[in-house]
């Protein structure tokens, strides 16, 4: 796939506007959880990680790339556990009144 | 074919992350972007998988493994830990990113594949990515107080700092003319880790939230980068997604404390001051936990005011008994969150959710403010700087101008709290002087242990 340096740039910007608006929407009841769900969302850098330890050019990139599979995986799982944790916690008042 | 099937699965997967946070906008949906979350990060990693270059699956499979293993005990921290637990996550982030920069890095300067657009992105992505791991792990070491939370100042601080960043983009820049120069890469590494250690020392404790939500907005900024090094646009938007979110979330924490960027990174918050000789001897009113008791059933409405204190006993299942009591009896309780309450944005509602506190009676402190005039008492439970009237009244005070909770409008003012020291920043609170308040000396758990008890025994006969 071709991958363009200006491509890139509108990528980011358009994400970057949706990023500040949907996040400006979030309950502020809810801003730890955010925090972790986000975390979680960023360790989309296990994409980049797994395509280093997976094409194996190089000891060292295949070695370094490994460990951030491990580094990128434990905030994958640790990340949407504990944000789905904390939510199970948020409940509204029993109707019973 | 395989390459355009990749990118469909990584543009659905971008769709399911940004319906992931628009659901965190409302507590009854919120548990669906978790799914969506989740489901958007298995199709990224399928993706991936599919692609044709990965000739081997070992080393992918077993760190995976492991990481999963490693995740799960993680995620059943207390509450309390959390704020640890998020620095912890963010350093391993960054060095996720920092990582996969540096093995870039030498792979293409071993084929001459290096161009100045690569350089710099991966030059971006190192620093940015070493410097939220280091900082990260001494923003996780405060919390956890393994590191002093006072800041640590020496002399000449800022200037070492800004030597470093200047050293750090000087070396980067000379990569950038000459991307062949492999000895400057280590370099450049070690200036970056330093100069997250140094960014995060002379913080204190009280601006913890504001700097996990900066360390939040590296890490995504981070894997923005990566997304330019590794030429994938998934990365970019997950990265641009993350990063949006610790930019909001830094502007509300100094919003809260009327403060600014670089008076959080550079200010030393909590250090200066203690000068000021006017300290005259005045004496504050304390009260019973029964007389406490019988002003609080005698109300209407109760407003409760929580902070990190609370946290630090462990009251919170105390102030839970206290909201049955008192809402049993009729009576209007309400919880004031300030912004900055605990260790991270939002924590104070987590830990209050978790007391099974229902969330509705969770308010804001911009929303809660025009009614204090209209409550009857004011219960203030390890708080001390978000309720303290100096930040309205007296500039000299270093608080003057934050946002705070109106607990001395109140008729009346109930304070727990254990002695007449100073709270986190060090400053004295006019509120315990009032004539409308009364001090409820003690452990925060075992006060409201007693008043808890006061009024199931005596308010019988109410």
């Amino acid at each position: 796939m071709q991958f363009d340096f200006l491509d890139g740039l509108f990528v980011l910007m358009l994400a970057t506007f949706i990023g500040l608006d949907v996040i400006r929407r979030v309950s502020r009841l809810l801003h730890t959880p955010l925090m972790s769900l986000t975390n979680a969302i960023s360790a989309i850098a296990v994409v980049g990680a797994i395509l280093l330890a997976g094409e194996q050019e190089s000891r060292l990139s295949t070695i370094l790339g490994a460990i951030a599979v491990f580094a990128s995986t434990t905030n994958i799982v640790s990340g949407f556990l504990i944000t789905d944790r904390m939510l199970k916690m948020f409940k509204k008042r029993e109707p019973a009144k | 074919m395989i390459d355009q099937l990749i990118q469909l699965v990584y543009l659905v997967a971008t769709a399911l992350f940004i319906f992931s946070l628009k659901w965190m906008s409302d507590p009854v949906t919120a548990r669906r972007g978790v799914f969506a979350g989740v489901g958007g990060m298995a199709l990224a990693i399928v993706g991936t998988l599919m692609h044709p270059l990965i000739i081997g699956y070992s080393w992918i499979v077993i760190p995976l493994v492991l990481g999963a293993l490693a995740g799960i005990p993680l995620s059943w921290v207390p509450l309390t830990a959390v704020p640890q637990r998020t620095a912890l996550s963010h350093a391993f982030g960054g060095l996720a990113a920092g990582l996969v920069g540096t093995a870039k890095y030498f792979l293409w300067a071993g084929h001459g594949e290096l161009t100045t657009f690569r350089m710099g992105a991966i030059i971006l992505e190192v620093i940015l990515g070493y410097l939220t791991c280091t900082g990260s792990l001494v923003a996780a070491g405060k919390l956890q107080e393994v590191i002093p939370t006072r800041p640590i100042m020496y002399r000449g601080q800022n200037v070492i700092n800004f030597t470093l960043l200047a050293l750090a983009i000087g070396v980067g820049g000379m990569l950038m003319i000459d991307p062949s120069r492999t000895f400057l890469f280590p370099a450049l590494i070690v200036l970056a880790l330093a100069f997250g250690v140094l960014l995060v020392l002379p913080i204190g404790g009280a601006d913890m939230p504001t700097v996990i939500s900066l360390l939040n907005s590296y890490a995504g900024l981070a894997a923005v980068a990566m997304g330019f090094v590794m030429e994938n646009k998934l990365l970019i938007t997950a990265g641009a997604l993350d990063g949006a979110s610790g930019l909001i979330l830094s502007i509300v924490m100094c919003k809260a404390m009327n403060r600014s960027f670089t008076n959080v990174l550079f200010g030393a918050f909590g250090q200066v001051q203690a000068g000021v000789a006017q300290v005259e001897q005045r004496t504050a009113k304390s009260a019973t936990a029964d007389d406490a008791a019988q002003l609080l059933e005698n109300a209407s409405s109760v407003v409760i005011i929580p902070g990190y204190g609370m946290a630090v006993s462990q009251a919170q299942h105390r102030v839970h008994d206290l909201y049955e009591e008192l809402t049993k009896r009729g009576v209007d309780v309400k919880f004031a969150i300030h912004p900055v309450a605990g260790r991270m944005p939002g924590h104070m509602n987590v830990l209050l959710a978790e007391a099974e506190i229902p969330y509705d009676r969770l308010v804001e402190m911009d929303d809660i403010n025009p009614e204090m005039p209209r409550a009857d008492v004011a219960l203030v439970i390890g708080a001390n700087d978000v309720v303290n009237p100096a930040a309205r009244r007296d500039k000299n005070s270093p608080i003057f101008g934050m946002p705070i909770i109106d607990a001395d409008k109140a008729k009346v003012c109930l304070a727990v709290k254990r002695s007449m020291n100073p709270g986190f920043a060090g400053i004295e609170n006019e509120l315990y002087f009032a004539d409308n308040t009364l001090m409820l000396f003690g452990d925060a758990k075992s006060v409201i242990g007693e008043v808890v008890k006061s009024l199931a025994g005596g308010g019988s006969g109410h």
